[in-house]
């Protein structure tokens, strides 16, 4: 099964027919927020229309299918990552929120003096700056695994960094910067060896390929549904059932508790008890039905449309005298090319960029760490995903020349 | 063409051909900033003299619009009072608000950068400079009756 109809795809993005002076929107910053099928907006659409209500809470037949519609979209959401139990899922507004409940929970809950968060130079900011906050809070240490010159994890050393009193692996599986996948299997079961749990930002994996929480083995796995054709504020956090069991709470509020006292309250059974206050119900009821799309189109045709359109943005940037950042093997990585062309910067690019109607990222992407280490305060950022293009990619080349005609004169 | 708007001829010359782009040995103030959204980064040197900018220098790396800005503002605020130079920050500042006409004695190449108002997130690039220029200015004193601080 791999046939991908791109301009099927396409059509269903009703985003996508909006022109700028005339020229149609190419889209190239999916790592930022992907754009939503007519399905996606028609589901939380109708979910305003027919079912609204607050979930867990009304008596009342339309309470009822509140309920039903946000409990039935854990259960498809869950099942997405090919987890069954649904309480294994915790709703949050996205990776960020599930990191720093995670970080929170877990680690200020079980950290202290001579303990080791391990993290790598790869990280978005939000699975930096909620360990620093930790390791601040519990005087545990905060340690990186470094990157190579070719964008890789630098695993030579991964026996000196991991180690007994490592409690914490946090890892990307895809780098929002350079698109790199990493080895998660590999580092899951070094972690597991000396007895850390892991905690994988799944943010930009996610979206972009076929992900198996239990294949893994992963402890804890935080996405964002807005990456992956869903509302924004929808996502969450998948764990295993007896790490859920464990992690405190971060916020107090209604429907969180069991029952309340003067001095102190009880725990609602998990996942509820990390869901405190009116949760986005409609929108994850919206990524389910993101889920329901991308899971029809198949994660593997997915990610070879994207393979396939990488390949070629790779050929054509280099050919066109760009500097490509991570790796340029698309086994090992995902369709988030960052680049320089010529001495450009990149926001000079992006402004040059957006008047052909094109959009992409100018910037650290979150990753100052990842800047540091090649070298550059910023770069743009293209990010494909399943309605783009070969023909977008030319487009793309040929307005980076017209930005290099402005700049030689 | 919009872009023409952005990317004026002066404005590129300034990029590729800086002026006073260079440390300034022995100057009264300095101040380092940065954009925190693109990494551009500038740092501003002045000799201050009885309350004049006598000389005025910057280092920086960044776009053509926060590098431009930076090299005209040295030569628009050069020889001017420490309150005439504030004065113009406030009118740079209100031109890329869009509340201020410029007029063409006081700005000189500046100017050019009227055109960034179209381009509200490349503002912040234009402003850049000015808001070094201003932090180091008030460190002199004429502002706030503190002492200048030395470099280094």
């Amino acid at each position: 099964m791999n046939t991908f109809d791109v301009e099927a795809v396409r059509r269903d993005f009703p985003i996508l027919e909006r022109t700028f002076d005339g020229k149609p929107l190419v889209y190239l910053d999916s790592g930022a927020t992907s754009q939503k099928p007519a399905q996606v907006i028609e589901a939380e659409s109708a979910f305003y229309r027919l079912h609204n209500a607050n979930a867990h809470r009304g008596i009342y037949t339309l309470g009822e299918e509140a309920t039903e519609a946000y409990e039935g979209a854990r259960s498809r959401i869950a099942r997405f990552f090919g987890v069954e139990d649904a309480s294994r899922l915790v709703f949050t507004r996205g990776t960020t929120e599930s990191i720093n409940l995670v970080a929170y929970g877990w680690g200020r809950a079980s950290l202290g003096e001579g303990d080791e968060i391990l993290i790598t130079e790869m990280e978005h900011h939000s699975n930096i700056v909620p360990w620093q906050l930790v390791a601040q809070a519990t005087g545990a240490r905060l340690r990186y695994i470094g990157l190579t010159d070719d964008g890789l994890l630098d695993l030579s050393n991964l026996g000196e960094l991991l180690g007994d009193r490592t409690k914490i692996l946090g890892v990307t599986a895809m780098s929002n910067a350079l698109g790199t996948i990493t080895p998660l299997k590999q580092l899951v079961d070094a972690a597991h060896a000396v007895g850390a749990i892991v905690v994988v930002d799944a943010a930009q994996a996610a979206p972009h390929m076929p992900l198996d929480m239990d294949g893994l083995e992963a402890d804890f796995l935080a996405f964002s549904g807005h990456k992956m054709l869903g509302p924004t504020a929808s996502g969450g956090l998948l764990a295993k059932r007896e790490l859920l069991d464990r992690l405190q709470p971060m916020f107090g509020g209604g429907d969180m508790i069991r029952e309340v006292f003067h001095d102190h309250a009880t725990w609602n059974d998990v996942p509820y008890r990390f869901e405190a206050g009116t949760m986005q119900v409609a929108q994850q009821v919206g990524l389910a039905a993101a889920c329901d799309y991308l899971d029809a189109l198949g994660m593997e045709a997915v990610r070879a449309h994207e393979v396939e359109i990488t390949r070629y943005a790779i050929d054509r940037l280099l050919e066109a005298g760009a500097v490509v950042y991570g790796p340029k093997d698309t086994d090992i990585r995902g369709g988030t090319v960052s680049f320089w062309y010529h001495d450009i910067h990149p926001h000079d690019l992006a402004t040059i960029l957006n008047e052909e109607g094109i959009a992409v990222r100018a910037g650290h992407h979150c990753a100052q760490l990842v800047m540091r280490r090649y070298g550059t305060p910023a770069t743009v950022r293209a990010s494909f995903y399943v309605y783009n293009t070969n023909e977008e990619v030319d487009l793309l080349v040929a307005s980076l020349a017209r930005a290099g005609d402005i700049f030689a004169s | 063409m919009a872009l023409d708007d952005i990317y004026k001829e002066v404005i590129l010359d300034h990029y590729k051909n800086p002026r006073n782009k260079r440390d300034l040995p022995g100057a009264e103030v300095s101040c380092t900033r940065n954009n925190p959204l693109c990494g551009d980064e500038i740092t501003v040197f002045a000799h201050v003299d009885d309350g004049t900018v006598a000389e005025l220098t910057f280092q920086g790396a960044g776009c053509s619009i926060s590098q431009s800005s930076a090299s005209m503002m040295t030569e628009a605020a050069a020889g001017r009072t420490v309150d005439q130079t504030l004065e113009l920050a406030g009118q740079f500042r209100g031109m890329m608000a869009g509340e201020v006409e410029p007029d063409d004695d006081r700005f000189g190449d500046l100017v050019a950068l009227k055109g960034v108002v179209k381009y509200p997130i490349r503002i912040k690039c234009a402003v850049l400079a000015w808001d070094v220029l201003q932090e180091a200015l008030q460190d002199t004193g004429r502002a706030t009756g503190a002492q200048p601080h030395a470099v280094g």
